[in-house]
């Protein structure tokens, strides 16, 4: 034991997931660490608000970056928690439920996450 | 990386997911003491995963308030401004920090395998890069949480 990730599948979906989790991981490092250096250092929930919003999103460059972010976050997230689940949900019928809430709840969030980003259109007058 | 990941992978009745009826070998044995540091490194990538994860499900909710126009949106960020959710969002930064360094140790583990007989030092680094990073975030958070402006 060593505190390392889990041991490299053999082949499959499984080895892509494995592999997904560490490519994802460098890419979000960069992103992430960025996003909470701008909207909580430079910036700060003090000065964020919807005007703030409409100005970041009046050019596509953030909402693409949003939107990158948003889908390598909780594809990762959700990948880790199914590994998680796998690991400590024993009965197969919980598993099982717990699997399918994961899912779903990711498949409608990950839409509304997109959603938001893609058809945001301030209001008039802000 | 050829050591297990996890403690059930030793554990013969929880191997072939599904094949074998699996045993219920009790919480008590998964807080076991079993791997010094980096046991601990893994749970907290663990822990610190899951909560991230539970932020993104708000955050999406939260942002998606925008939708509802400026009212909607301007009163969930007056929520966030409130002193509990400050101190939660200085823990946030911290789990994501450590998520991202510890998971960088993991990376280099897995794909130069001979780090291994440098392991501990891996881990002073993630804890070395941590404090560096994490102690003047605290600061300039808290500075912003006190005075209003960077």
């Amino acid at each position: 034991m060593n505190g390392a990730g889990n041991p490299r599948p053999e082949s499959g979906l499984e080895l892509y997931a494995w592999i997904f989790m560490r490519v994802s991981g460098v890419v979000l490092l960069v992103m992430v660490l960025l996003h909470l250096a701008i909207m909580h250092l430079i910036n700060n929930v003090e000065v964020i608000s919807y005007h703030f919003v409409v100005v970041r999103y009046a050019t596509p460059f953030w909402r693409t970056y949003d939107l990158v972010m948003l889908w390598l976050a909780m594809i990762h997230g959700l990948n880790g928690l199914r590994v998680v689940i796998d690991d400590y949900v024993i009965s197969r019928g919980w598993r099982v439920t717990a699997l399918g809430v994961v899912f779903i709840s990711g498949v409608i969030f990950l839409a509304l996450g997109s959603l938001v980003i893609l058809t945001f259109h301030p209001v008039p007058g802000t | 990386m050829n050591s297990p990941a996890s403690i059930h992978d030793k554990h013969p009745a929880r191997r072939g997911r599904g094949r074998l009826r699996r045993v219920n070998v009790g919480l008590a044995e998964y807080a076991r003491y079993r791997g010094r540091a980096g046991q601990w490194a893994w749970i907290l990538h663990r822990l610190t995963g899951l909560g991230v994860l539970l932020f993104v499900y708000l955050h999406i909710i939260d942002t998606s308030l925008i939708g509802w126009g400026p009212h909607a949106y301007n009163e969930a960020m007056a929520l966030y401004r409130m002193t509990g959710f400050r101190i939660g969002e200085i823990i946030l930064v911290g789990a994501v920090l450590y998520h991202a360094l510890n998971g960088m140790r993991i990376i280099v583990m897995d794909f130069w395998p001979r780090t291994t007989v440098i392991q501990k030092q891996l881990l002073y680094g993630v804890w070395i890069s941590f404090v560096v990073l994490y102690v003047p975030t605290i600061y300039f958070m808290v500075h912003w949480m006190v005075t209003g402006k960077p």
